[in-house]
């Protein structure tokens, strides 16, 4: 089917997929800080402001509430609105439209509304950004009733989630882990559209899931190497979809492992790994050979200085590490 | 690398297997020993072990499936790459190969260790609940196994999945849960005959058998056994038959040529000293699978592994290895009041020792008839590979080894 | 405990060392060598068990008499100290 792959970044990946929505639906538009002339603060949207123009790329005042909300409204009236909010950190400001509104309107409204509106923001650190741009707060969003949250983590993904995204008739809140951006591999040139819903399994192994998303993706696949380099044999499971989570991967991946461990950018405590880890014990208590394994983030504001950012955030031998004690090795 | 993993020979007179299931799923790892699959064959249910460290690949038999030996069964990845290149599993073992060995372990009682309670101390005594995972409560449940009688080798000792399997492959259950009835495992009688009268026809046809008789003093031994046993408990007892295969496998270390395998009319010796203990089956039958290395085992180790052994004759769960293995058979008839064995060897083995029942008789010592404990020990060994005159030197130093029961 | 209760606890032991016999119907008065062919693992393991079960330590020179179920049931009451009134099986 594909036949021929070319070198891409997830930057490009992106990129790609906002190009592609604007050409498929005239009703498509992309608002954020910096996304039109200056090309956007990671660089995503570079070349689409000549491409495009100002009507479909449009730079917007610093004021996250007003242009979430002028998104939301756009999508009331019909309109496809990309919403791009630089850092999950600066999203707080536009909680209030994204909560209050976009999730509940097609509830307080009886289903005579609905609000396909689009919102992709950065998450995640390593880029020594300090605490006001680096934080992983995906959880809270996926706590929402009435909003879908999506953490691609593969081209794949970034290229094919938006325009899913885009037909859904409700609010979809899609992060991008900037890590990743830099990320390089093959993407097929026929790469599209693929479904916003369902976990998949990125490694296959027997003796433990390792269940993670965005990020800590590569983290948790190299750990997995490195576990089968001393006779481990990890299953890696990509959430893709935050909320709703497939349960139905986890459980069936524990059944047949008896053991997981959830590596996840963010902190413990009220974490996506809490959530997850409950469910588990909800629905695969019987399944369990060991306790239920966390990497999370230490609970500080993510530092700057680079080897104590390193220091909080979960790394290749802190995941292996605790795959051992969850293994009993 | 991968590799294929083939129906084991279990033995020169089988044919073909048939799997019951796959006790390793896809994806799933193994160990060197592990058992990976269950196969039904003349001698009942058997579990195959496998001989390197890797991981489970695709089935390529399904469960129910007869197929003859040397037929791929399943892909398989192994780990050990060096070893991989050496032999693919369910050839034949390496020789170096032990038999696992968990079950000392498992026979301990919590209850028999416990600490007592302090004299007069009015304590209440909050019983601790054993240490589970769900998974292990879940599986000892179906399998009809009680928590108390596992030991754990998880944090703290806990007891984990594998324990609750590793000590399920050894005893049947007794009363399994009424809504899951345990699947008979025991071996199918009618198919045993047929395989025993194959071998042994083979045996009588192919082998020259020549046959030593030779009367042993063991009032030593036995005084040796009563006076060990007098001072333990009951699980701490041991069997005279035990002195007898210690005492054989010692010394088959001077005899070679009665310790391996006839290979198409060529002798070739075995490496290590894995004693076949014939077992009889209540019912009818009999399997003689392998005490490995006997000669190295003390004794105490010895009774568990026979003990072991024939739990699981009883049960039905013999290992592949326990089968294929022996490099000898000891056969003891003491049971049954017989004077004297003659026996048949088992191809492709070489040679096959007897004992009768040990019985008071009249005796000269030191020119006096005195009353002693005797026995009759027998060798049947095959003529093409050894003579008389080396079979009687072994038989007599097999006397001599029992005239000193301390040093075995 | 009673000797129906003792012998019924020396027959789930014999099971449990012994478990092709579990389809068996033994009578309580049958030999259990003669009859059921228990050779001398089967009652090492049973007299373990019933060290175990019981707290009666039986010494090698009484094995002649666990002879059968019932006879079992006698000699261990009778190193219990229970009274010895076989009933009913």
């Amino acid at each position: 089917m594909s036949a021929e792959t070319r070198e891409t970044s997830y930057r490009e990946a992106v990129r790609e997929a906002i190009r592609d929505a604007l050409r498929r639906d005239p009703r498509v538009f992309l608002m954020g800080e910096d996304v039109g002339r200056y090309g956007g603060c990671y660089a995503v949207t570079k070349g689409l402001y000549d491409e495009f123009g100002p009507e479909r790329i449009r730079d917007t005042p610093l004021s996250e509430s007003g242009f979430t909300g002028a998104g939301i409204g756009a999508a009331m009236g019909g309109m496809r609105p990309i919403v791009e909010i630089m850092t999950v950190n600066f999203s707080l400001l536009a909680l209030d439209q994204i909560v209050n509104n976009a999730a509940t309107i097609r509830h307080m409204s009886g289903g005579q509304l609905n609000v396909p509106v689009v919102i992709r923001m950065a998450c995640g650190a390593g880029r020594q950004l300090a605490a006001q741009h680096s934080h992983s707060l995906e959880a809270w969003y996926a706590h929402i009733p009435g909003i879908k949250v999506v953490a691609p983590a593969t081209l794949e993904d970034a290229r094919g989630m938006l325009w899913t995204a885009l037909e859904d008739p409700d609010p979809v809140v899609i992060f991008e882990h900037v890590m990743l951006y830099n990320r390089t591999a093959q993407l097929a040139s026929d790469a599209g559209p693929v479904s916003i819903e369902g976990a998949a399994v990125r490694r296959a192994g027997g003796d433990l899931t390792l269940i993670t998303y965005g990020g800590s993706l590569y983290k948790t696949l190299e750990a997995a190497e490195a576990l089968a380099g001393e006779g481990i044999a990890a299953e890696v499971i990509d959430l893709r979809s935050l909320r709703p989570l497939d349960d139905a991967t986890i459980m069936a991946s524990v059944a047949r492992t008896h053991r997981a461990l959830i590596v996840d950018e963010g902190w413990r405590s009220g974490s996506l790994a809490a959530e997850i880890s409950a469910r588990i014990m909800e629905q695969a208590f019987w399944e369990l050979d060991a306790p239920v394994g966390r990497v999370c983030s230490a609970e500080v504001p993510i530092p700057y200085p680079k080897h104590l950012e390193d220091a909080a955030l979960p790394q290749v031998e802190g995941i292996v590490a605790a795959a051992k004690a969850v293994t009993g090795r | 690398m991968s590799a294929v993993y083939r129906m084991p020979s279990l033995g020169a007179d089988m044919e073909a297997g048939t799997l019951i299931e796959w006790v390793k799923q896809p994806g799933e790892r193994f160990a060197k020993g592990d058992v990976i699959a269950v196969v039904e064959t003349q001698k009942g249910a058997i579990e195959v072990e496998v001989f390197h460290d890797g991981v489970m690949g695709r089935p390529l038999v399904e469960t129910g499936q007869r197929v003859p030996v040397g037929t791929p069964m399943a892909e398989v990845e192994l780990v050990d790459v060096q070893r991989a290149a050496a032999a693919a599993p369910g050839g034949e073992p390496p020789a170096e190969r032990r038999a696992p060995t968990r079950t000392a372990a498992v026979r301990t009682l919590p209850g028999a260790t416990s600490p007592p309670e302090p004299a007069g101390a009015r304590s209440i005594t909050v019983p601790r609940r054993l240490r589970a995972s769900p998974a292990a409560r879940r599986q000892a449940q179906q399998l009809g196994l009680a928590l108390a009688d596992l030991a754990g080798s998880g944090p703290d000792g806990a007891i984990v999945l594998r324990d609750v399997v590793s000590a399920g492959g050894r005893a049947a259950p007794v009363r399994p849960p009424a809504e899951r009835p345990a699947p008979r495992r025991g071996p199918n009688l009618d198919a045993m005959r047929g395989a025993i009268a194959a071998a042994m026809s083979r045996s009588k046809r192919e082998i020259p058998h020549y046959y030593l008789s030779h009367t042993i003093d063991l009032t030593r031994a036995t005084d040796w056994v009563a006076g060990h046993n007098a001072v333990r408990p009951p699980e701490r007892r041991i069997l005279l038959g035990v002195l007898l295969i210690k005492a054989v496998a010692v010394t088959l270390r001077n005899y070679p040529q009665l310790n391996g395998f006839d290979r198409e009319g060529r002798f070739e010796p075995a490496t290590g000293i894995h004693v076949g203990s014939a077992t009889a089956i209540r019912g009818g039958g009999l399997v003689a699978p392998a005490i490995h290395d006997a000669d190295r085992l003390e004794l105490d180790v010895l009774m568990d592994r026979l003990r072991d052994l024939v739990a699981r004759v009883r049960a039905g769960t013999l290992r592949s290895s326990e089968l294929a293995d022996p490099t000898v058979t000891v056969s003891s008839l003491g049971e049954r009041g017989v004077d004297r064995l003659y026996g048949v060897i088992y191809p492709p083995q070489v040679a096959i020792v007897g004992f009768g029942t040990p019985s008071p008789r009249p005796w000269v010592v030191d020119g006096q008839v005195v009353p002693r404990t005797l026995v009759t020990a027998t060798l049947a060994a095959d003529h093409r590979h050894s003579d008389g005159h080396r079979g009687a030197l072994f038989l007599a130093q097999v006397g001599q080894r029992l005239q000193e029961p301390d040093t075995l | 405990m009673t000797h129906n209760e003792i012998r019924a606890a020396a027959l789930e032991e014999l099971i449990n060392v012994a478990p092709d016999l579990a389809e068996e119907t033994i009578p309580v008065d049958a030999d259990l060598r003669e009859t059921f062919d228990m050779d001398s693992m089967d009652l090492v393991n049973w007299v373990a068990a019933l060290h175990r079960r019981l707290g009666v330590d039986i010494p090698e020179l009484d094995y002649p008499k666990l002879r059968s179920l019932d006879a079992t049931a006698a000699y261990l009451a009778g190193r219990l100290g229970i009274s010895q009134t076989p009933g009913p099986p």
